[in-house]
């Protein structure tokens, strides 16, 4: 069977799945939609959190990304991962205690004000939107790339799925989902892993396999020869990296302090019954996550060294057949600079932006060596290869030659991915709404029932946004994502922290420095993202920190400016004091 | 039972210096202050800066949190505030 029939069968059976655990866990009051009653076992809350987290990004992206920053890839791994130590030992056994339903809710009831609780609505709602545009924008990519359906019609049966789980469900059918989620996407990140790990160096668990010799009887470790081939070509040595040592440092700050504080992951931990299973739910989540993580960077060697060793100095028409299907996807083009029929792998981008595929009559246009040519122009350096680094996990099984249900099971991963983090993110969307703003707001005799359908209205409503910007994508969705890990860093990490280990933190000093961490970090990423994209160079930087890592940046000055206004105005209320008393002892 | 609870927290806070050093000396010494000096040092054909940016600080992220886990589980019981009594 081919690959296309295999990816229907699998990505329908998953789906009858999402579908089946819909009907089954419907919720009847708004403490089962919001937290599934606070009955979920730790462990089935782990799972679920590491689905919840593991996006589409992680699934797809991540490998790929590595694979093309060698070292300086530890960003994403340490940053990805190391927020769970925060979470587990600074957040998630007190919110857990505090025993409410969302984080604006902690935020209002600490800081004793509904301007922090609107703050807090205003960045969770922020954060959320921007990360869900991107999952459906990626069950989307799935669609359209493994069935050949329209990215439209792909967005708008993920919408479906999600609806009928989300919507119905709430948090009890989203947790019970993503436990399959989680299932469906660890087995199909897993499987080609270990097949390419035991072809390239003889060892079955890749997390050993890139640290071994490889099989190709040199004698070498894979590694070594992966530095020595990138020497060869130009490339910084694959173990060493090319960003800055403090960029390096700033970024993954940022990134572990704004997975700890992103609502939907925090909320996660609002789902089991007490305070100790909160503590071993995050130790659990992290296990889940560190299959994942601690394999994508044995991927990306693996990947890397294939696709080196198969394209650099190989004369074009000598290509595998998966090259020339993914030259027609335009995510990995050659373009023949110095008309020698060989294709020249080097530093430096080959072409000027994305390639665009030359067509006559729709067919596609076909140079002196069969290549499809590209109406870019091409750059001045040496380089002549253009490489999608999304394509590194998609077509890591065609390029291992791995059976074709393989690269089904891929795709069927990829939509679990998507669809577990856009669910959960949905979920804090539609409790922002309902009850945050709803419900402590504006109508505060509202009764659970009304509530309830407030969520769904909020919930369905959020899925068709989502889906509108998953169809047309704003053009920064990329950038956008630094901007959610900034600001969860410079506002709640820091309002959350203070308010469970400092008990004198008062409201004023909570929200001065929520607004001013939100600001700077908004408008130094606003700044070099999308007004003066022209100055985003490592010379313009404030010392020399990316907008990625200014969220780090911006946690401090949230810190400061707390702690600074928290000292002209009086101590917090006396039942205030006594709340933090309470939620620091489990019982 | 007012001193108890303090005594309870002071212990808290303890563990929680103890352990996020280590987590700041494993991923941000050696993952990456440390990084290029330990990369002179190989564990079969990892660098050892390189292996502790990619695989060492995750695998220590997770032993942390079972010991917290533990420490707290046992802290809970000798100061009478678990949940499971009463």
């Amino acid at each position: 069977m081919d690959v296309q029939v295999w990816t229907y069968i699998l990505v329908g059976i998953t789906f009858a799945v999402y579908i089946g655990i819909a009907i089954w866990s419907r919720a009847g009051s708004t403490s089962e939609f919001y937290v599934a009653e606070g009955a979920v076992n730790p462990l089935t809350n782990g799972m679920a959190t590491a689905a919840d987290w593991m996006s589409a990004a992680s699934f797809l992206s991540m490998a790929g990304l590595i694979s093309f920053m060698g070292y300086d890839g530890a960003v994403y791994l340490m940053g990805w991962t190391g927020g769970y130590v925060l979470l587990a030992l600074l957040l998630a056994p007190y919110l857990r205690k505090f025993g409410k339903f969302t984080v604006p809710d902690f935020i209002g009831d600490r800081y004793y004000s509904q301007i922090a609780r609107t703050v807090a609505v205003i960045c969770a709602l922020f954060v959320s939107f921007t990360y869900v545009a991107g999952q459906m924008r990626g069950v989307g990519l799935v669609f359209s790339k493994f069935l050949e359906v329209d990215i439209f019609w792909g967005v708008v049966i993920g919408m479906a799925i999600v609806f009928m789980y989300a919507v119905m469900g709430g948090m009890k059918g989203i947790t019970y989902t993503q436990v399959a989620q989680y299932c469906i996407l660890i087995f199909a990140f897993m499987v080609p892993a270990f097949f390419i790990s035991i072809q390239l160096t003889g060892n079955i668990i890749p997390q050993i396999g890139f640290g071994s010799t490889a099989t190709d009887g040199s004698g070498m470790f894979l590694l070594d020869k992966l530095d020595q081939l990138h020497t060869e070509l130009g490339f910084a040595e694959y173990t060493s990296g090319t960003k800055s040592m403090q960029d390096v440092f700033f970024i993954t700050v940022a990134l572990m302090v704004g997975t700890a504080g992103l609502p939907h992951v925090i909320v996660r931990f609002f789902t089991v019954p007490k305070v100790k299973d909160a503590r071993v739910s995050v130790g659990y989540a992290l296990i889940f996550i560190a299959i994942l993580y601690t394999t994508a960077p044995a991927i990306a060697v693996f990947a890397r060294t294939n696709l080196i060793e198969t394209v650099s100095e190989q004369p074009y028409e000598e290509m595998p057949e998966w090259f020339k299907t993914w030259e027609e996807t335009a995510l990995l083009n050659w373009v023949d600079k110095n008309g020698d029929g060989i294709i020249t792998y080097a530093p430096g981008a080959a072409i000027l932006g994305t390639p665009d595929i030359q067509r006559t009559d729709g067919e596609i246009a076909r140079g002196s060596n069969g290549q499809a040519l590209l109406n870019n122009t091409a750059t001045l350096n040496t380089n002549e290869l253009y490489v999608d680094r999304d394509i590194m996990v998609l077509a890591n099984p065609e390029i291992a030659r791995l059976p074709n249900w393989v690269a089904a099971l891929v795709a069927a991963g990829g939509l679990a991915a998507a669809l577990s983090t856009a669910a959960g993110l949905l979920l804090v969307i539609s409790t922002s709404v309902s009850h945050d703003l709803i419900k402590k707001q504006i109508k505060k005799d509202i009764s659970d029932k009304a509530e309830l359908r407030y969520a769904r209205i909020a919930a369905g409503i959020a899925v068709i946004v989502a889906g509108y910007f998953g169809i047309n994508p704003p053009g920064f969705v990329a950038e956008v994502v630094a901007i959610a890990f900034g600001l969860a860093a410079a506002s709640f990490f820091p309002a959350i922290v203070l308010g469970i280990f400092y008990k004198k933190m008062n409201r004023e000093g909570a929200v001065a420095g929520m607004v001013c961490g939100l600001l700077f970090t908004l408008g130094y990423i606003v700044f070099f993202k999308i007004l003066f994209p022209e100055y985003n160079t490592p010379e313009h930087w404030w010392f020399g920190i990316s907008p990625e890592g200014i969220g780090t940046f911006g946690m401090l000055v949230n810190l400061m400016v707390s702690l600074a206004i928290g000292m002209i105005y009086p101590e917090p209320p006396e039942e205030v004091q006594e709340m933090v008393e309470n939620i620091r002892y489990p019982r | 039972m007012e001193k108890d609870l303090r005594g309870y927290w002071k212990k808290n806070l303890q563990y929680l210096g103890v352990l996020l050093s280590i987590w700041f000396t494993v991923s941000y010494g050696f993952g990456i202050l440390l990084a290029p000096w330990l990369n002179n040092f190989k564990m079969g054909g990892f660098k050892l800066g390189f292996w502790f940016a990619q695989q060492g600080s995750i695998y220590v992220f997770v032993i942390l949190i079972f010991v917290y886990v533990f420490l707290m589980n046992r802290l809970d019981k000798q100061f009478g505030v678990s949940e499971e009594e009463g």
